[in-house]
C-alpha cells in the first residue's frame, strides 16, 4: 500500500475528504518553496502535488507558467525538487508527494534513473500531464512496476467509451479536470461537476478529486462535496508570487483544507 | 543502423505515430480525444477521391500549380559543376510552401464542421497562409506570433490582419515560435469544440507531421514528373531548408526509395553550431526529447529544459524538428547539415544577382550549401533545391544585416 492509498483510507474512516495543494518546486527560490512545503501537513494539506518547472507547460496557465519560470530562474532543476521531498521526508514520513510536471525532464534524466531516485526521495506519485495512455509504455507502467502511483487526468473531453482506456493503469487516484481549458481558469459549478463525477465513479473504485479553477474555501467545500476531495494550485501560487510570506501563504491553505474538511 | 534493414520508407507513422522511435502522441488528455477524431477523419479523407479532387482544383486555380522545376542556367555556370534546378514553390500563392499544407488542414477542417482555425507562425508564412485560405471560405482565423517575431515581420503582420485575421502576440515564456505554439494548444485545450488547430509544419502530435507532409508532397511529386520530362531520369540530389522541416519533408517524401538519389536538409546554423548553442541545428547540435507533441531532437539544456534557437531566419527559429526527419537521420537516409546567418546572406545576394530571383532567407540557407557542393560535382549530376519562399517579407532584416538604409535606396 503507498502512501496514498493508506492517506485515503485514513479519510475514509474520519469521514472527510482530501484536500490537495499544488505548489510549484523552487518558486520564487529553492528555500522559499522547502518552506511552503515543510508547512503544508500542519496545515491541513492531505496530498502534497508538487510541481517540477519546464520551460514549455502547454498545458498551464500564465500564473502556473510565471511560476515555473521563477523556479527556472533561480536555479531549480529536477534533481533539486527531489530534494524538497528528501526534506520534508526527514520530517514528514506519512504525506504522500505527487510529482507534477511534463515528460522531458524525466525522459532527459532517463526513466530507469529517475524512477529509482523518485522512489528513494520519497515521491508517491506521478502525474505527468503530456502522457496520455496511448504512450504507457514510458512511464506509466515502469512507474507502477517501482511502486509509484501514477495519477491520470480525466477530462470533460473523456467520453464514456475512452474512460475505460484512462482507468486502465491508473492508480492512487484520479484527477477530474472540471473545465476543457489550462489551469487557472475559471471553474465550474459543483452541479456540473457532480454528475461528471458520478460518471467517472461508475468504472472505477479509484478516489476522484477534482481540480482547475477553486481559489476559495467555499469552492474548495463545494467541491470536495459531490467528490472525494479538492485540488487548489494557481490560486496558491499566486499568494506566493505576489510575495506573501511563507506563513501568510500557509494560513491562506489551511483555510482552503478546513474548506475541503467541512465538505 | 543499416539502410538495407529497411525494406520501404513509406511505411512510417505506425499505428502509434512513431517512425522508430521518434513521434508519438504526447498531449494531454483534454487533447487526445480530439487527435484521434482528427486521425480518424484524415484516414478517411486520404483515401477519399472527393477530398483530392478539391486539393487539386485549388492547388491549379488559388495556388498557381504545378509551380516549375527551373533550370538555374547562370548558377549553374556560375559553380561550374553540377546542374542546379530550382523547384519554384516561392510563386505559389501567398509566397511560399505554405499554403499547400494549409489548403489540405482548412478543407479538412470544413469537412470536420469546425468554425475557428487556429495557427501558430514564426515568419508569418503559415500565418498569412492560413488567413488568406480562411478568408477565401469565411472561416474565424487566430493566429499565434511570438512577440519578437512580431516586430521583426511586421509586413506579415499586416497582412494577416488585412486577411481578416486576429493576430495575438504571444509573450509567455521568451515569446518566440515555440511560445506561439504553447498558447495555440493552450487555445485548443480551452475551445475544443469549434477550434481546428492549422499547424504549419511535420511536427506535432501523431497525425500531423504526417499529415503535413502528405499535404506537401506534392512538391516532390511534381518535381519527379518534371525533371523525368526535363532530364529523363531522376535528380542526383535533392536539397531543401529545415526548420520544422515541412518543405524539405514534402520534397524528400517521394524520393524516399529511390535510393540512388541523395537527401540533404539544410538546418540554420545561427551564428556556428558550438557549446554556445545560438542556432537552431536541433539534429547536428540537440539530442532527442519530447516536446510539442512528439519525441525528436530538441536543443535542450542538462535538465530537458529547452532551449531557444537562434538564426537570422523567423522560419527556422524553432528548437525541434519533424520526427520524421530525426529518424532519417538516424537510419541515415537523409544528411543533415548546417549553414551559418553569413553563409545565407551570401547566398541570398547570389541568388539575387544571378538570377534574378530574391529568395527567402529559409532557402537562401539551402542555397548556400548548393553553392558549397556544385562546384564539387561533376557537370552530369543532377541537383535540385526547393525554393520554398520568395524573400519580400525579409528584406528590411536584410538591409539591416548588411548595414544598408532602406529610405534613401543607398
Amino acid at each position: 500500500m503507498t502512501r496514498i492509498d493508506a492517506t485515503f483510507d485514513r479519510l475514509r474512516a474520519e469521514g472527510k475528504k482530501a484536500f490537495v495543494s499544488y505548489v510549484m518546486a523552487g518558486d520564487p527560490d529553492y528555500e522559499t518553496a522547502r518552506d511552503v512545503v515543510l508547512g503544508l501537513p500542519a496545515a491541513g494539506v492531505d496530498i502534497i502535488e508538487l510541481g517540477v518547472p519546464f520551460t514549455d507547460p502547454m498545458a498551464d496557465g500564465s500564473t502556473i507558467q510565471l511560476a515555473g519560470q521563477r523556479a527556472l530562474e533561480a536555479g531549480m532543476t529536477l534533481e533539486r525538487t527531489l530534494n524538497i521531498v528528501r526534506e520534508l521526508r526527514a520530517q514528514d514520513t506519512t504525506t504522500p508527494v505527487v510529482l507534477m510536471g511534463y515528460y522531458n525532464p524525466i525522459y532527459n534524466r532517463g526513466v530507469d534513473q529517475f524512477l529509482i531516485d523518485a522512489k528513494e526521495a520519497g515521491v508517491d506519485g506521478l502525474l505527468v500531464v503530456d502522457l496520455p495512455p496511448e504512450e504507457d509504455t514510458e512511464l506509466c507502467i515502469p512507474a507502477q512496476k517501482a511502486g509509484l502511483n501514477f495519477i491520470r487526468l480525466a477530462t470533460p473531453t473523456t467520453d464514456n467509451k475512452r474512460l475505460p482506456k484512462v482507468l486502465q493503469n491508473t492508480s492512487g487516484f484520479v484527477y477530474y479536470v472540471s473545465i476543457t481549458g489550462i489551469t487557472g481558469a475559471a471553474s465550474a459549478s459543483a452541479e456540473l461537476v457532480a454528475p461528471e463525477v458520478a460518471r467517472i465513479k461508475s468504472q472505477t473504485e479509484l478516489p476522484i478529486i477534482v481540480g482547475f479553477g477553486i481559489k476559495t474555501p467555499e469552492a474548495a467545500q463545494d467541491i470536495a462535496a459531490v467528490a472525494d476531495g479538492a485540488v487548489v494550485g494557481s490560486a496558491i501560487v499566486e499568494r506566493i508570487a505576489r510575495g506573501d510570506s511563507v506563513s501568510d501563504v500557509l494560513s491562506y491553505v489551511a483555510d482552503l483544507a478546513a474548506g475541503a474538511h467541512r465538505a | 543502423m543499416a539502410e538495407d534493414f529497411v525494406n520501404s520508407y513509406f511505411t512510417g507513422p505506425d499505428e502509434n505515430g512513431r517512425f522508430g522511435d521518434f513521434g508519438g502522441r504526447f498531449v494531454s488528455e483534454t487533447l487526445m480525444p480530439l487527435i484521434l477524431e482528427l486521425e480518424a477523419q484524415y484516414e478517411h479523407a486520404k483515401t477519399d477521391d472527393s477530398f483530392w479532387a478539391e486539393m487539386h482544383h485549388l492547388w491549379t486555380h488559388y495556388v498557381g500549380r504545378p509551380s516549375p522545376l527551373y533550370h538555374a542556367e547562370r548558377l549553374t555556370e556560375m559553380l561550374g559543376g553540377a546542374k542546379i534546378y530550382l523547384k519554384r514553390d516561392e510563386l505559389n500563392h501567398t509566397g511560399a510552401h505554405k499554403i499547400n499544407n494549409v489548403l489540405g488542414q482548412i478543407i479538412l477542417a470544413r469537412r470536420m464542421g469546425k468554425t475557428r482555425i487556429i495557427a501558430e507562425t514564426g515568419a508569418g508564412q503559415h500565418g498569412v497562409a492560413t488567413a488568406t485560405v480562411c478568408a477565401k471560405f469565411g472561416l474565424k482565423c487566430v493566429v499565434y506570433m511570438g512577440a519578437h517575431d512580431v516586430e521583426r515581420q511586421a509586413p506579415n503582420v499586416f497582412r494577416m490582419r488585412l486577411l481578416g485575421a486576429e493576430v495575438i502576440p504571444v509573450t509567455s515564456g521568451r515569446g518566440t515560435l515555440k511560445d506561439a505554439m504553447n498558447d495555440a494548444l493552450r487555445d485548443w485545450v480551452t475551445n475544443v469544440a469549434d477550434t481546428f488547430y492549422c499547424i504549419g509544419t511535420v511536427a506535432g502530435p501523431h497525425p500531423y507531421p504526417a499529415m503535413v507532409r502528405d499535404f506537401q508532397a506534392i512538391i516532390g511529386q511534381e518535381t519527379r514528373e518534371q525533371i523525368m520530362q526535363a532530364e529523363g531520369r531522376l535528380p542526383d540530389t535533392i536539397i531543401a531548408a529545415i526548420g520544422g522541416g515541412s518543405n524539405a519533408m514534402g520534397l524528400f517524401y517521394p524520393f524516399l526509395d529511390d535510393k540512388d538519389v541523395a537527401i540533404i536538409g539544410v538546418e540554420a546554423g545561427g551564428k556556428g553550431v558550438n557549446e554556445k548553442m545560438e542556432h537552431c541545428a536541433s539534429l547536428t547540435g540537440g539530442r532527442p526529447g519530447v516536446l510539442h507533441g512528439n519525441r525528436t531532437y530538441l536543443l535542450q539544456d542538462d535538465d530537458g529544459q529547452i532551449l531557444e534557437g537562434f538564426s537570422i531566419s523567423a522560419g527556422l527559429d524553432y528548437p525541434g524538428i519533424g520526427p520524421e526527419h530525426a529518424w532519417l537521420h538516424d537510419i541515415g537516409r537523409a544528411q543533415y547539415v548546417s549553414i551559418t546567418d553569413v553563409e545565407a546572406l551570401d547566398a541570398f545576394q547570389v541568388c539575387c544577382a544571378q538570377e534574378g530571383i530574391i529568395p527567402a532567407l529559409e532557402p537562401s540557407h539551402a542555397l548556400a550549401h548548393v553553392l558549397k557542393i556544385a562546384p564539387t560535382l561533376p557537370k552530369d549530376h543532377l541537383l535540385v533545391m526547393n525554393m520554398c519562399g520568395r524573400g519580400d517579407k525579409d528584406i528590411f532584416t536584410v538591409a539591416a544585416a548588411l548595414g544598408m538604409e532602406m529610405n534613401n535606396g543607398a
